[in-house]
């Protein structure tokens, strides 16, 4: 029949003329569901390649550090040795969107992901809310290339011990160089290279004022002005180190901005696992089933992806011996087939839970899921009784004064709020990263700075915290203090360095 | 529309830099812990690579983080029996903190194990150790040269010609000699247009303008000022080739873990001279009275009894030397190993053959002695070159575990 034509493939062979017969089958197939993506840039490399892809968090280029270098070691030694598999592929959030393929993948599995990847992630990277306002993908490339030569060069006249250890204590700081909610200017190679040079001299005259120690003259006013520094709480710290910290060398400014940046631009990353997740997910199993039923591929295709597609979304149970917690990939996947779900088929529970979406147009309705939430609002708005059903998920807490844990909630009607709030909570990067902030400096004083922590859930902080400050101390030059907030709204030091 | 690229042939080695940045700031807890390798190796596969542990804590990169405590709220997945309200006792709450406490000492937390190379692993294994007077015989051994390009000259043979430069050059030449005849040219035929055909004034014009022509075709396309040629120099090359001989006793008293030490010893410089030069080849003499250039496996297996020359094997050596190995050529390095025994009338002799024949013509001589039971004469002489001679050493190896000690303390950098 007419099906037998359009096969496109029953080997597990590729080449590169297969691949751009899937790649243009499956996007004409996206853009028919109006998948919006930015143009694909589809590079196929080795094993070893995505090790060190692997090693430079996913980056195709970066600066050099030892860190790096441990990651490499670490992933060669469990590859070599079967402990892990590597990844099918890896993408890029730039543009055009890049995604790795490895080599060994098979002709389906290299069809899975290009559905999964080219089409799915990378629509996205182009459409979801964070994405587009905290990152740019036109000129991540651009700016990745700029650090890597800036700090090469740093290394040359300075020496590799020097900008090793203020890279060191940078990416100690690395989660608290973020701004959670000021947008960041776009980044770009060129209008970079030109402002860091005035940012260097501007940079430098503005924290020296800041340090004045000559004596005032007596028609100078502001004497009596007493400067609160920061104005107010900064949860920002690389950036209030960048901009405030005494002694640092204008190039030192330069690399904790770098690493800031770097820091910014993976940050809705990190706020969108699940969906990122489910989304490639989603896609992936509708595109593929989609080039089924019209005859491009077949059974046997079928069953090789279905295999793959089970095992990627497979979850554990808490008391089997793998278990890692849930799996952004079961997760999110389930999610957007649940949305699709409820908009075709809802039940009588599910026009009680989402009205706004029974009867509504189930493309449009996941679109709109995908551009507007992160993980934590994703699933406060969009978690349903019947996956919590299915997952079975329970709330467990364990409160360090009691003796025993509590089962709070389980899959039953008084129990899927309960599960939904604290599972999007799990997801709340604000709660699962201890919340630190800059407070203070005694710039009068012997210009010692003070941090405070405000407790979640009465949770301390770890002992090596003080670890983390010496690095802070580092950057800081003078003394570095951390308190921690009482119920009574009162501070007490608990570190010191 | 999407693009495929092939990165496969790009080459895989983007984490090497990484690696080695690794590498360099663990240095002090690698070197710990090749010496502890090294100790546990047999000579054969000393070359081998490494599997090294790093203490934990010590690779730990630090962040803000959460401790023990507090309320810790979790969703988990697989519900089987609980209900809400269920209380599930903390059985591992002692078994936890005790593994916490272990990992806080760095022994609960895995160690961060990774694989060396051989490169990598004897990069370490020889930090910090030199090849003695290296420095002085490469100055002084110039007498290799390759020919390196140095640009372009006025002179040279017609194989080296340029013909870009030289072309260059005439055209550039041409243009500047007939510019002149060119606008006299431009001038002519302009009044030229004006004249009528035929008249007297075309016809002056129009000769003036050809013999104009006719000098501008006399320039020489190419003359022999035009020519360039590739320059190349000489440049001088240090030798890069060594040779290695071992000397060693094989008489009756030297038992097999004698030999076995030595051998040790032998490899160890051979590795280390290896790493030094392009081309290292290696000379094994054996004598008891007398003496003979053997193969490796004979060198150390084979096993003869009788009385001990040493004097013999340094005659050879020297008979070697003349024969193969120019000095002027060849960085020549001895190791002698023996037990210290030698015939005391001969002992004089060695002592002589060294000084006069071998010393100033090798760049390093180091004589180790293996288990003595007492310092014999041949020692007592040795003692008195060493007072003479900066590139000669001697040591003594009692144990196995003084092998690597002591050859670090025959190579070890001098401090100028």
């Amino acid at each position: 029949m007419n099906n037998k034509n359009k096969l496109i493939s029953d080997g597990a062979e590729w080449n590169f003329e297969l691949l751009e017969k899937y790649d243009a089958v499956i996007g004409s197939i996206a853009k028919e569901y109006g998948l919006d993506t930015y143009p694909n840039q589809i590079e196929i490399i080795t094993s070893e390649q995505m090790i060190d892809y692997y090693s430079a968090v996913g980056m195709p280029l970066g600066y050099f550090h030892w860190s790096f270098g441990k990651q490499f070691l670490e992933v060669e030694q469990r590859y070599r040795y079967g402990y892990m598999g590597l990844a099918y592929e890896l993408v890029i959030n730039s543009n055009p969107c890049i995604s790795y393929l490895m080599e060994e993948n098979t002709s389906t599995m290299q069809a899975i992901v290009i559905a999964h990847a080219c089409y799915g992630h990378n629509s996205f990277f182009k459409n979801n809310y964070l994405f587009k306002s905290w990152t740019n993908p036109n000129s991540i490339i651009d700016y990745l290339l700029f650090s890597k030569n800036y700090i090469a060069k740093c290394e040359e006249k300075y020496g590799l011990d020097a900008v090793e250890s203020i890279l060191d204590a940078c990416h100690a700081l690395m989660n608290y160089g973020v701004d959670r909610y000021h947008h960041p200017t776009k980044l770009s190679l060129h209008e970079e290279q030109i402002r860091q040079k005035k940012r260097e001299e501007y940079l430098q005259t503005q924290v020296n004022e800041l340090w004045q120690t000559i004596p005032k003259r007596k028609n100078q006013k502001d004497d009596d002005k007493i400067i609160q520094l920061p104005e107010e709480p900064q949860e920002n710290i690389l950036y209030f180190i960048e901009k405030n910290a005494p002694n640092l060398e204008p190039w030192q400014r330069e690399v904790v901005r770098i690493v800031r940046k770097i820091s910014q631009y993976f940050y809705p990353q990190k706020q969108t696992k699940i969906m990122n997740e489910g989304w490639a997910c989603f896609w992936h199993y509708i595109l593929i089933n989609e080039l089924y039923n019209r005859g491009y591929v077949n059974d046997k295709f079928m069953l090789e992806f279905l295999q793959n597609h089970t095992n990627v979304i497979k979850q554990l149970n808490f008391n089997e011996p793998n278990y890692s917690g849930i799996n952004p990939y079961t997760l999110g996947f389930h999610m957007f087939m649940e949305i699709k779900r409820i908009c075709e088929n809802p039940t009588t529970e599910d026009k009680e839970w989402f009205p706004e979406l029974v009867g509504k147009d189930w493309l449009e309705s996941v679109k709109f899921a995908m551009e507007n939430f992160k993980d934590e609002s994703f699933i406060s708005q969009y978690l349903s009784p019947k996956l919590i059903r299915d997952l079975k998920l329970f709330f467990l807490l364990d409160d360090a004064e009691k003796s025993d844990m509590e089962i709070i909630a389980i899959h039953n009607e008084h129990g899927y709020q309960k599960i939904r709030e604290t599972l999007s909570a799990q997801y709340n990067l604000s709660l699962i990263e201890p919340n630190i902030q800059v407070v203070n400096v005694d710039h009068r004083g012997n210009r010692s700075l003070t941090l405070r922590y405000i407790p979640n859930n009465r949770r301390p902080l770890a002992a090596d915290t003080s670890e983390v400050l010496k690095y802070l101390r580092l950057l800081w030059g003078f003394n570095v203090k951390l308190e921690e907030e009482q119920t009574d709204g009162s501070a007490k030091m608990i570190f010191e360095c | 529309m999407s693009r495929f690229v092939d990165r496969r042939l790009n080459g895989k080695n983007k984490s090497a830099v990484n690696r080695q940045r690794f590498i360099r700031r663990f240095r002090t807890q690698l070197k710990t812990a090749v010496e502890n390798a090294i100790n546990k190796r047999n000579i054969t596969d000393i070359e081998q690579s490494e599997s090294i542990k790093i203490p934990a804590k010590d690779v730990k990169e630090y962040q803000f983080h959460y401790g023990l405590g507090g309320r810790v709220k979790t969703v988990l997945t697989g519900n089987k029996e609980y209900v809400a309200g269920d209380k599930i006792p903390k059985q591992n709450q002692d078994g936890n903190d005790s593994g916490n406490q272990a990992s806080n000492t760095g022994e609960g937390i895995d160690d961060f194990i990774f694989e060396l190379s051989s490169e990598e692993f004897l990069d370490i294994f020889f930090d910090e150790l030199e090849l003695p007077d290296l420095i002085k015989k490469q100055l002084a051994s110039i007498q290799t040269f390759k020919q390196v390009r140095a640009g372009f000259s006025t002179t040279g043979i017609p194989t080296n010609i340029n013909v870009i430069r030289s072309l260059r050059r005439a055209t550039a030449r041409r243009i500047a000699l007939s510019s002149p005849y060119q606008t006299e040219i431009e001038e002519l035929q302009n009044s030229l247009e004006k004249e009528e055909k035929g008249s007297m004034n075309y016809q002056l014009l129009a000769e003036q303008i050809d013999k104009l022509k006719n000098k501008i075709a006399a320039i020489p396309f190419i003359d022999t000022f035009d020519l360039r040629y590739n320059s190349r120099i000489k440049q001088a090359v240090p030798t890069t080739q060594a040779v290695m001989f071992c000397i060693m006793d094989v008489s009756g008293s030297m038992d097999k873990t004698k030999k076995d030490i030595a051998k040790r010893f032998f490899i160890l410089l051979y590795l280390f001279l290896k790493r030094n030069y392009a081309k290292v080849n290696i000379i094994f003499i054996r004598h008891h009275t007398t003496a003979k250039e053997v193969d490796e496996k004979e060198f150390f297996y084979s096993r003869e009894t009788g009385g001990t020359v040493v004097s013999s094997a340094l005659n050879l050596m020297s008979t070697i030397i003349e024969e193969k190995y120019d000095p002027a050529a060849w960085n020549i390095y001895a190791a002698q190993a023996s037990d210290g025994d030698n015939w005391n009338a001969d002992s004089p002799f060695c002592s002589q053959i060294i000084e006069s024949k071998l010393i100033s013509f090798i760049q390093y001589f180091a004589y180790v002695e293996i288990m003595p039971r007492l310092h014999q004469s041949l020692w007592e002489v040795y003692t008195e070159i060493k007072n003479h001679h900066k590139n000669f050493a001697m040591e003594t190896i009692s144990d196995f575990k003084d092998i690597y000690p002591v050859f670090r303390e025959l190579f070890k950098r001098q401090k100028s």
